[in-house]
């Protein structure tokens, strides 16, 4: 015990150099990037201003197509241009298409479920019937 | 504390630090201390965690089955005057909510807050404050609902609480709102222990231990947190819908103002069909570990137990409107979901196969744990039958909403989820609490279990199907029948038959007891009395606040018991010869330790945190002032959480007191 | 030696001259739990969609969504709030560069921005209310704005994450891995912008 301590009359044994040498040495070292975390490129802020661009004329085009009559052709449009924006968002702002697989499977597991029971739901309600 | 045994550390404590504690905005020190109260209540050690939903769980159950037998006793006989009908509704109801929510649920938790980091080689959970935070949900939640017996009567809906009749028209008091605010709060703790345990699965594991390594009870309950973490979503989206109808007069599922009733049954049964899974999974866990264990053979297929448990998980999420086929959810629908719920009996089927392949030509040996596990197997495969009946939507119009179904039910969630738990609480007690329960009182507490149990509800097979409806306050002589279904004398040997659960119930806690307080309690239990196979059992009795002194390099499925048995036969052929016993590898860790073990240090955050949930919740049915105040403790809450790091500086520390912190551990070389 | 230590809630791994790597992916604990506690988001703004579409055409005739919609105006607030996913990700790249500076600057543009769409909803909110359209009004009034308020609290919850993380960034407050904490952070903002793309064309674009 005697090398680990030393006595300061004050009841309480304190730490001798070794020990907070021992302590200092699991300080936490400078947190870094993980490369697991990030196995893919990298944009720059360009690309995604880019990106940002491209989102905001969709939405315009959305936009714009509520005004035209485009026919049965106006909601399935809509879906698509919907699900565009959600995927970039998704797979390049989020950066799911860059990072490890896990995070696309714990977070797809629950969109697919959230639009099987959801959309299950909608058909017993019969929904989709015109 | 009498019933924890601390280990003292293996050298004498050395160095506390110096004392000049860290505090929160310049007034409250930071909780380290190591012994008393307050190392339980501001504990974020995931052992004691478990321990503390164990015991609240047990408590749980005896309120819940104190509140079945009052309702077996209004049906002993006709015209019953125990409960008025009004009662009679809340006790069904709260039976029901105590028993899947307050009781099996957070028991699971405890199991597998306990034995998951042990089984994975891991120190503690991923999030220890998050872990803390989620008990202390549970149990204010708990508590909450249950005040609701003393303010104006408690839930009377139905667990399933389907909406409009959950509605103020036709139920006035509080009951349902403490109801929906209960099962939100308990709620929280359910989705964050769910999301905590699935990345320690993923990301704890120690070294060598991949996926198709880990011990079948860790597998379980990685399944069923990933039902939990995607079903609890669900139901808080019905619960807000109905505390928006019931409180800001929404009219979501008022039918004259078009609303459809059928949104709620819905939106309850996706999450409700995954969640009797989440209910009856772990136990299926447990159950794969003791098998083995007591019929000296591993796991018959291993891998088919785990994909079939994974099966169940996924198809689950297919079957929930056989909840409602009696709703008029039309013939498409109804065909469909009666397939889906045909198919899940197939990986059901599958596990049930396995552990029964796994005892055969095995060296069996009928230790209380392993009768409790056998009987699963029995007694599931009751239950399990008739739910295959179930899935006839034709035969089950007549079936619905009668006794049938609630015979069904019990054999599953009893013969099935109960009886596993216990087996838990029979294998793992001695590496818990260290020192084994009491076998000859177990095989007692064993037998009247299964007698209880097969006297309440077999009969109520026949009484079903004779048309005795669920959730009626009296039945009458007049429409009782005669002759061998003479619906009285079944309903008065169901009673028969409870009581005798009661007793059995009883029996556990004597046990326990007896263990423990009485002048004849054993000794300490052996560290490995059940020459068991996994990691959990490669530890001190109870466990260190570490867990292990060395995290152990896994190579086999059943690490520890190829830690102790080494296979000298040759090609096929395998000759287990042991070549250590559990006390000498565990002296051989301790030789080994890691020199230095860091854990995540106590904190207060978490249950302040989860207190200030009732007092919005009382707030929400009483007076808005009580939301700001709870608001503002939450607020506050976790702002502090947030700056609060997660292990405490080493000046924090007590000078050592008897049981020693982590710091002294850490400084032993 | 092998080092185990093993700092639980710790947004970092241990590796490096301190021995093996402890986690069995190599992931960061924080990023699985965001990304799970994301993929259990979809099951609750999903079950609020449904409702949702279920009694959209549930309201009486003068009072339903075609007589409501200012669709220029949520077209803006969508701009807005599309706009804050840009900024968030340029706080995220400041924050990999280290760059304290820019990205409590991008961090705050992205916490404005996110307050504009909150204003903005409470704007339509109180118009749609003094044209007739109540909570409690119809069906399709309650299940409306109980899916775009829970979107609302949502995007208000992460207002204020944005800015206690950037202040907590300035007294230098954050343990561990800075730039996970805003990768993080981002994670959940751009949740809640992909919840409103779906709420923007589910809800307003879509006719009745």
């Amino acid at each position: 015990m005697s090398d680990l301590t030393t006595e300061l009359g004050d009841g309480y044994d304190h730490p001798n150099e070794a020990v907070k040498d021992a302590i200092e040495e699991h300080v936490p070292p400078p947190p870094h990037t993980d490369p697991l975390d990030h196995p893919g490129e990298h944009w720059s802020d360009l690309q995604f201003i880019y990106l940002a661009i491209f989102l905001a004329a969709i939405t315009a085009a959305e936009v714009a197509a509520s005004y035209i009559d485009l026919g049965p052709v106006f909601i399935p449009l809509l879906i698509v241009l919907m699900l565009i924006k959600f995927f970039c968002v998704v797979l390049f702002f989020m950066h799911l298409h860059f990072d490890n697989r896990w995070f696309s499977i714990l977070f797809y597991m629950g969109m697919v479920l959230a639009v099987g029971v959801y959309v299950v739901t909608m058909f017993t309600f019969q929904f989709f019937v015109k | 504390m009498a019933l924890i045994e601390r280990p003292t550390p293996t050298a004498p404590a050395t160095v506390p630090a110096v004392a000049t504690p860290s505090t929160t905005f310049g007034a409250f020190r930071r909780p380290v201390e190591s012994e008393g109260w307050k190392s339980w209540l501001f504990t974020i050690d995931h052992k004691k965690l478990g321990i503390m939903y164990g015991v609240v769980a047990i408590v749980f159950f005896f309120v819940g089955g104190f509140e079945a037998l009052l309702i077996r006793a209004q049906l002993a006989g006709p015209d019953g005057t125990i409960l008025s009908a009004d009662k009679y509704n809340q006790m069904f109801t709260m039976h029901a909510t105590t028993m899947v929510f307050l009781f099996v649920m957070p028991m699971a938790s405890a199991f597998a807050n306990y034995f998951v980091p042990l089984q994975i080689g891991a120190r503690d959970v991923a999030f220890p404050r998050i872990n803390a935070f989620g008990f202390w949900c549970f149990l204010f939640g708990a508590i909450f609902i249950n005040t609701s017996w003393f303010l104006g009567g408690a839930a009377d809906g139905g667990w399933f609480m389907y909406a409009p009749n959950s509605s103020v028209p036709f139920s006035p008091t509080n009951g349902i709102d403490f109801w929906v605010l209960g099962i939100q709060i308990t709620g929280i703790a359910s989705l964050t222990g769910a999301i905590n345990l699935i990345v320690t699965v993923i990301n704890m594991r120690a070294p060598g231990m991949s996926f198709m390594k880990m011990p079948i009870f860790s597998w379980m309950v990685l399944v069923v947190q990933f039902l939990l973490v995607f079903a609890m979503p669900v139901i808080t989206v019905a619960l807000f819908l109905l505390m928006f109808q019931r409180s800001f007069d929404a009219t979501f599922f008022s039918v004259e103002a078009g609303a459809d009733p059928l949104l709620w049954q819905h939106l309850f049964w996706i999450f409700g069909h995954p969640e009797v899974y989440i209910i009856v999974l772990p136990s299926f866990g447990i159950v794969s570990e003791v098998l083995p264990v007591f019929s000296k053979k591993p796991l018959f297929g291993y891998p088919l137990v785990v994909f079939s448990g994974a099966a169940i998980g996924f198809v689950g999420w297919g079957v929930w409107a056989h909840h409602m086929f009696a709703s008029g959810l039309g013939p498409i629908s109804v065909a469909v979901f009666s397939v889906a719920t045909m198919a899940i009996a197939i990986p059901t089927g599958v596990k049930i196969v396995n552990w029964v392949a796994t005892m055969w030509g095995g060296k069996l040996t009928f230790t209380t744990a392993m009768l409790f596990a056998t009987g699963v197997i029995v007694q599931f495969t009751m239950g399990g039958v008739s739910g295959v009946t179930h899935s006839v939507a034709p035969s089950d119009t007549q079936q619905t909403d009668t006794y049938y179904i609630v015979a069904h039910f019990h054999y599953v969630l009893f013969g099935g989820a109960v009886l596993g738990l216990f087996a838990g609480f029979y294998y793992w007690w001695p590496k818990v609490f260290g020192r084994l329960l009491s076998e000859r009182i177990g095989k007692w507490n064993f037998w009247t279990m299964i007698a209880g149990l097969n006297l309440t509800f077999g009969p109520q097979h026949i009484i079903g199907l004779q048309g005795q409806p669920r959730r009626m306050y009296v039945w009458t002589e007049n429409r009782a029948g005669e002759g061998f279904f003479d619906l009285g004398f079944w309903n008065l040997v169901s009673t028969i038959g409870s009581f005798i659960l009661g007793f059995a119930g009883l029996l556990f806690v004597y046990n326990i007891w007896h263990t423990h307080w009485s002048k004849n309690r054993p000794g300490p239990a052996p560290l490995d009395p059940w020459d068991a196979r996994s990691l959990e059992w490669l530890t001190t009795s109870p466990p260190k606040e570490h867990n292990f002194d060395r995290i152990p390099t896994v190579g086999h499925l059943d690490e520890f018991f190829h830690l102790k048995y080494e296979d000298r036969g040759e090609g096929d052929a395998h000759e287990f010869v042991q070549v250590a016993t559990a006390d000498e590898l565990l002296e051989e860790e301790e030789r080994n330790a890691d020199a230095h073990i860091h854990l995540p240090s106590p904190s207060y955050w978490p249950i302040v945190l989860a207190f200030s949930l009732p007092i919005m919740a009382y707030g929400v049915i009483y007076h808005t002032l009580l939301i700001v105040a709870g608001g503002a403790i939450a607020l506050l809450a976790m702002f502090g959480w947030a700056l609060e790091p997660d292990t405490a500086p080493d000046s924090d520390f007590d000078p050592p007191s008897e049981g020693g912190t982590e710091l002294e551990l850490a400084t032993n070389g | 030696m092998a080092d185990t230590a093993i700092h639980a809630d710790a947004t970092h791994d241990d590796h490096g001259e301190h021995g093996a790597h402890h986690t069995s992916t190599g992931l960061s604990n924080n990023k699985l739990a965001m990304w799970l506690f994301l993929g259990s988001e979809c099951l609750l703004f999903g079950g609020l969609i449904s409702t949702y579409m279920l009694y959209r055409g549930r309201h009486s005739e003068n009072l339903g969504p075609d007589q409501v919609w200012d669709i220029p105006f949520t077209s803006a607030s969508s701009f807005v709030l599309l706009m804050s996913s840009l900024t968030m990700v340029l706080a995220v790249t400041a924050a990999n560069r280290k760059d304290d500076r820019n990205t409590n600057l991008w961090l705050v543009m992205t916490a404005l921005l996110g307050s504009l769409f909150v204003a903005g909803q409470m704007y339509e909110f109180t118009t749609f209310y003094r044209e007739g359209l109540g909570f409690t009004t119809s069906l399709f009034s309650s299940s409306f704005y109980t899916l775009t308020g829970f979107h609302g609290v949502h995007v208000s919850v992460g207002v204020i994450i944005l800015l206690a993380t950037v202040g907590m960034n300035i007294k230098n407050r954050i343990h561990g891995n800075k730039a996970e904490v805003v990768e993080i952070v981002g994670l959940y903002w751009h949740f809640v912008d992909i919840v409103w793309i779906l709420i923007f064309t589910l809800v307003y674009l879509i006719p009745a």
